[in-house]
């Protein structure tokens, strides 16, 4: 089993003069489930289309459960993709489908697709097309979990989903990963979607990896202070400020330390995971507002 | 991937196989009044020097109702490669980019480059079958009005086998078409990404190559044989007729029966280009063609002529259908290569 799920290094995609993804050295291990956050237009996907092989590098490399970026048979058959929009061949039925799957991959769990289906309560002679976006996401995932990937990337699977599918699609994934060791990566642009699910986070901005690492860890390493209004520069030594606002009295700074902030001057509580991905995404002006308000 | 081809072909291959069956239909319900025709024309009885009686029936065949279907079986073999071109050819890949699927697709153990192979490959082969099987059904029906023409002798259908709606849908050249129209439907999705659009640029740049074609590349496909320049005279008499800027315009060379006569240049005896007869052979007293011809030499007009003998008929098919191969094979090629390096995929 590798230890390492994705590993990139300086890796940077360019579309003409754009950069979609630049300066992205990452490390993700194995056996996590990866929740990658951002905005639209962060660049999720751009880092989602490397993972696959769908696109190419411009600059700096990806390593994909040790090895490439897919592009052999034997690589692909290790790498599931629920692609956004959870695309599915509208004239074709459920078990079309899973005959696709059947005949496209070596690794291919028949069983496990068709008690899937069967789970789901859906019709196999039903067109594909004539499914709810709920059932059509279950069923690209059924596709994604049914070929046995080490790894399955999933690109905003939920996004266009009602909140009830969406808890029915990721109690899915969750059980999935009971079931069996597996890697996901997940992307999404809200965070509160993702929270109950993964483990591990990464923080996509403006192109740019913002943050990554297990989410315990992040969360156990940033405090939201209170104190007299102050300067940033007078805050212990060792804390990075992230986001920082003030008014007349009072100052409010997001910070990372990890060490404990022992200042009697100081009040400390522990920020949720929300206040941490905003405070990291959304530029400092937005951030504070959102965390003024939610005080 | 070659389950998951077959089945997302399906509908079309089921379309196209009762096209064909109610193509097959309606000819063999019209060929006996064909067959017919050949009889009452004596045609069956005939065994030698059957010529007038071939060349009565044929005047019958584009008297009767029968001639329409002959016209229609061309304009058949004009239109499948066009419509494979659009409706199998364009939707392929850019279905797929469209709606998002060829990310599932990709995502397979499958290479993009297999995916597209045997895409390419079947769909392909589905094609050039379909436009084979198009061309011998409407073959088996014309049989008899092919075996006449050759009895009754040359333009016994009132145009030659080079014209371009005869060259264009018989023999080999549409299997080559159909190759073409598929690739070029196939390519045209890829490129622009949405079958709409694709279907429309296929549509117009495989119309614009089909009159191109005949009119500026097939002539010189293999070198024309260029006479000297040569007395109208030894033309014969029926192989002439009045010309415009030329006083002469040549309708055959004896000795070449059927030859495709691809120009003709009336050379004064200094070689230079003459553009109009001598008002002497203009004259009333003139007889024509002969003694407008003999009138020609004794004023030093000769002709010149380019053209196709007939016996390179098949030579020139084989030339177009390998011609449009390989440019079929090319935008294959460029489908195939443009599958696997796409990098705005994800």
């Amino acid at each position: 089993m590798t230890t390492s799920a994705v590993t990139a290094s300086g890796l940077g995609k360019r579309y003409g003069r754009h950069w979609a993804l630049s300066e992205c050295t990452l490390s993700i291990p194995a056996g996590r489930v990866v929740g990658l956050v951002g905005p639209n237009g962060a660049g999720k996907s751009t880092l989602i289309g490397l993972m696959t092989g769908l696109l190419g590098p411009s600059t700096g490399s990806i390593e994909v459960l040790g090895g490439p970026a897919p592009n052999s048979p034997a690589q692909l058959a290790r790498i599931g993709y629920v692609a956004q929009g959870t695309p599915t061949y509208a004239g074709l039925s459920v078990a079309d489908h899973l005959r696709f799957g059947a005949r496209a991959n070596p690794g291919w769990d028949g069983a496990l697709a068709a008690r899937r289906i069967a789970d789901l309560g859906l019709d196999p002679r039903k067109k594909a097309g004539r499914l709810s976006g709920g059932q059509r996401a279950q069923l690209a995932l059924t596709l994604g979990l049914a070929k046995r990937p080490e790894l399955l990337i999933l690109d905003e699977p939920i996004a266009s989903l009602d909140p009830l599918a969406r808890h029915e699609f990721l109690q899915a994934l969750t059980a999935a990963t009971a079931e069996r060791e597996l890697s996901i990566i997940m992307s999404s642009h809200l965070i509160g979607d993702l929270e109950d699910v993964c483990d591990y986070l990464v923080v996509l901005a403006g192109s740019r990896v913002l943050l990554d690492g297990p989410i315990a860890e992040l969360l156990a390493s940033h405090h939201l202070v209170t104190g007299r209004r102050r300067d940033a520069t007078s805050l212990p030594p060792g804390v990075q400020v992230i986001t920082e606002s003030h008014t007349d009295r009072q100052s409010t700074f997001l910070v990372r330390s990890t060490a404990p902030i022992i200042d009697e001057t100081l009040a400390a509580d522990p920020v949720d995971l929300e206040q941490l991905v905003l405070a990291y995404m959304g530029g400092t002006a937005r951030t504070t507002a959102i965390l003024e308000a939610q005080r | 991937m070659i389950w998951m081809t077959w089945r997302q072909f399906r509908p079309s291959a089921i379309a196209a196989a009762a096209a064909l069956l109610v193509l097959a239909a309606a000819l063999a319900a019209t060929r006996p009044a064909l067959l017919s025709l050949y009889t009452s024309a004596g045609l069956a009885a005939c065994h030698t020097g059957c010529g007038t009686d071939a060349s009565r029936f044929i005047t019958s065949v584009q008297a009767s109702y029968t001639g329409k279907v002959y016209w229609a079986g061309i304009g058949i073999m004009y239109l499948v490669p066009a419509v494979i071109g659009l409706f199998w050819g364009a939707p392929l890949i850019a279905r797929e980019l469209d709606s998002g699927t060829f990310r599932l697709a990709w995502s397979q153990s499958v290479t993009r480059a297999r995916w597209a192979t045997v895409k390419l490959g079947l769909i392909g082969g589905a094609a050039i079958l379909t436009v084979g099987l198009t061309s011998l059904l409407i073959y088996w029906w014309t049989s008899p009005l092919f075996q006449a023409a050759s009895q009754a002798g040359q333009n016994a259908l009132s145009v030659s086998r080079f014209s371009a709606p005869l060259f264009t849908t018989h023999g080999i050249v549409p299997l080559g078409y159909a190759a073409f129209a598929f690739t070029l439907g196939t390519a045209a999705g890829l490129l622009l990404r949405r079958t709409i659009p694709a279907m429309a640029v296929t549509l117009a740049v495989f119309v614009a190559i089909q009159v191109l074609v005949p009119m500026l590349v097939r002539p010189h496909l293999i070198p024309p044989v260029q006479t000297p320049a040569i007395s109208a005279v030894q033309l014969g008499s029926a192989t002439i007729g009045g010309g415009q800027p030329s006083p002469i315009q040549v309708l055959g060379i004896s000795g070449q029966p059927g030859a495709w006569i691809l120009g003709d240049r009336a050379v004064g005896a200094a070689g230079q280009t003459v553009t109009s007869a001598p008002s002497a052979c203009e004259s009333p007293s003139i007889s024509y063609p002969d003694g407008f011809s003999s009138c020609l030499l004794r004023h030093g007009i000769k002709v010149a002529v380019s053209y196709q003998p007939a016996s390179r008929y098949w030579e020139l098919q084989s030339a177009e259908t390998a011609l449009y191969l390989v440019l079929a094979v090319g935008l294959g090629g460029l489908c195939y290569w443009a599958v696997r390096r796409r990098q705005r995929a994800a």
